[in-house]
């Protein structure tokens, strides 16, 4: 396969409620960030692919209302409704069909404008499931206490990683939940749906994301630091909850296997340096861990109380205070290449993981995981 | 007041968006659902290939990729395979005033797990391997909140 790079990132602050900024404006705040830091101009870009979603923008084709703002007039423009991992993919690909040197990938989200539990409640099947009432919230706690009655996986070890990521996310100026936790504040904050509990959940964020990929001429001539992808790999499983071993991560482990097999990765918690994943819910951080292969199934609680992931451990997972920190939906997985990228670049500033060669990175889509997109990148 | 970007005032438009629809829900669905309406009998389909007994009713397996004809009934009692009791309240999309809890039930007689609420007088005792029972409303519709909700027995 031809190499692709990513030459030029660009990301908002993650904010609870955007006040200053309109889609387009924080649209064309990324992408004119990614532009700069590869140092190249609109002219540049031979494709854009745009990520949103119709039910959280209130508009029906909302990625094509952002063209102005992404500077795509006049170029071939196409979308994904989904995970910004997977318009990554997308945009990897319209470069490996050989018709484009260069890829634009933009995603906006602004959750503050709507309401969370009506739109993720919208993703269940209007025939069977919907009626139910459940939501994103309520979906992944049925997850989590699959998963933790599978292992004994205790909350304990759940408020651990958001006791890490809160933390981590102090070293990130763009996050938007930085503090000072312990697992006593988790354990005692408000019941959502148990296990859940308010400080094991992501919050409602507003952000964008940009990122631009090149094959490898271009990259050469763009920047003196491309971060080259070295494998990726995505899969989904069933869409029904109840078709699904929800302790048992099948899409992931295929996804994260075809992933290491192109980086050429046999041993993925030596050999990785770095991990950004998606951690919507404090104990997707540990199963998707498990799913990922850097543990065995039910050992990734072991893991964390062992400071392994934490800044300063042997492997480092969201030192960005990862999805916990800012939830923009569809943005997050974009975030998660962009944080992957600076580290390997050496770009990271507080939060970087020192020396980092191969990063990788985590993005899903679907209720509780249903598809995953992982990335492994190189400097 | 708040204040945009450039100290001017934020205008905020309001809206609401609310959209009629009408879900064919499909031959196989409508078969699941006249039985639970007029019968108060819980059907699923069985997979010729992997033997799978599929609740709720799918016309083709998603595991062999084949179509299903052939159709089983299931009992209205089940074994919770994993639950949540949920403390917040989303008025308009919960069926219920929380607390309540959902549970992904495997029905007797059933291979897949079927997602409903489950409604009891002492939820914290709520565990995987409770078993469950179905209570059906009075006056049925012909939807999935025919089956009122399910009760530990």
């Amino acid at each position: 396969m031809e190499r692709i790079a990513i030459v030029g990132v660009g990301q908002t602050k993650h904010e609870r409620r955007k006040r200053a900024d309109s889609f387009a404006d924080m649209v064309y705040e990324v992408t004119t960030k990614a532009l700069a830091d590869a140092s190249m101009t609109i002219k540049d870009v031979d494709n854009v692919i745009t990520v949103s979603n119709d039910f959280w923008d209130g508009r029906t084709i909302s990625s094509m209302a952002v063209t102005d703002a992404c500077g795509s007039n006049g170029k071939n423009v196409s979308t994904v409704e989904g995970d910004g991992t997977f318009g990554a993919l997308y945009g990897m690909m319209r470069i490996l069909s050989g018709y484009y040197g260069t890829t634009l990938v933009v995603s906006h989200l602004k959750g503050s404008e709507s309401s969370m539990p009506h739109i993720t409640n919208a993703m269940f099947d209007p025939v069977y499931e919907r009626m139910l009432g459940l939501d994103s919230i309520s979906s992944s706690a049925l997850q989590a206490r699959a998963y933790m009655d599978r292992y004994g996986i205790t909350e304990e070890q759940c408020a651990r990683v958001s006791v890490k990521n809160h933390k981590n996310a102090k070293n990130n100026p763009n996050a938007q939940v930085a503090m000072d936790i312990t697992i006593d504040d988790v354990m005692k904050s408000r019941m959502l749906a148990d296990p859940i509990k308010l400080y094991d959940c992501s919050p409602i964020s507003d952000g964008a994301c940009a990122i631009i990929l090149a094959n490898e001429k271009r990259a050469q001539k763009i920047t003196k630091k491309p971060v080259w992808v070295r494998g990726v790999g995505y899969c989904a499983e069933a869409y029904h909850l109840g078709d699904r071993d929800l302790a048992d991560p099948i899409a992931l482990k295929a996804a994260a296997k075809k992933a290491y097999s192109m980086a050429g990765i046999t041993n993925p918690r030596a050999e990785i340096d770095v991990a950004e994943i998606y951690d919507a819910f404090s104990y997707m951080e540990l199963l998707w861990m498990e799913g990922l292969g850097l543990c065995e199934p039910g050992r990734a609680g072991r893991l964390v109380e062992q400071g392994v992931t934490e800044m300063g451990g042997e492997l480092p997972i969201n030192p960005s205070g990862g999805v916990l920190s800012a939830h923009t939906v569809l943005v997050a997985g974009l975030v998660r290449i962009v944080e992957a990228a600076l580290q390997l670049r050496g770009d990271s500033g507080k939060r970087q993981v020192a020396g980092a060669k191969t990063a990788l990175a985590h993005g899903i889509n679907g209720p509780c995981g249903q598809s995953h997109c992982v990335w492994i990148l190189g400097n | 007041m708040a204040k945009a970007k450039g100290g001017v005032e934020e205008m905020v438009l309001k809206g609401k968006i609310k959209v009629p629809y009408t879900w064919y829900v499909g031959e196989c669905a409508s078969r699941f659902y006249v039985e639970l309406r007029d019968n108060k009998r819980i059907f699923g389909t069985k997979c010729a290939k992997c033997n799978k007994v599929i609740v709720p009713p799918r016309s083709s397996c998603g595991k062999c990729f084949v179509p299903i004809t052939e159709w089983v009934e299931v009992k209205d009692t089940g074994v919770v395979q994993t639950y949540t009791v949920v403390h917040y309240a989303v008025p308009g999309i919960q069926p219920l005033k929380p607390p309540y809890a959902y549970g992904i039930i495997k029905l007797d007689g059933a291979d897949t797990g079927f997602v409903h609420v489950i409604v009891g007088a002492d939820l914290t005792a709520l565990k995987a391997g409770t078993r469950v029972k179905a209570v059906f409303k009075e006056e049925r519709q012909g939807n999935m909140l025919d089956i009122q909700y399910f009760t530990p027995v």
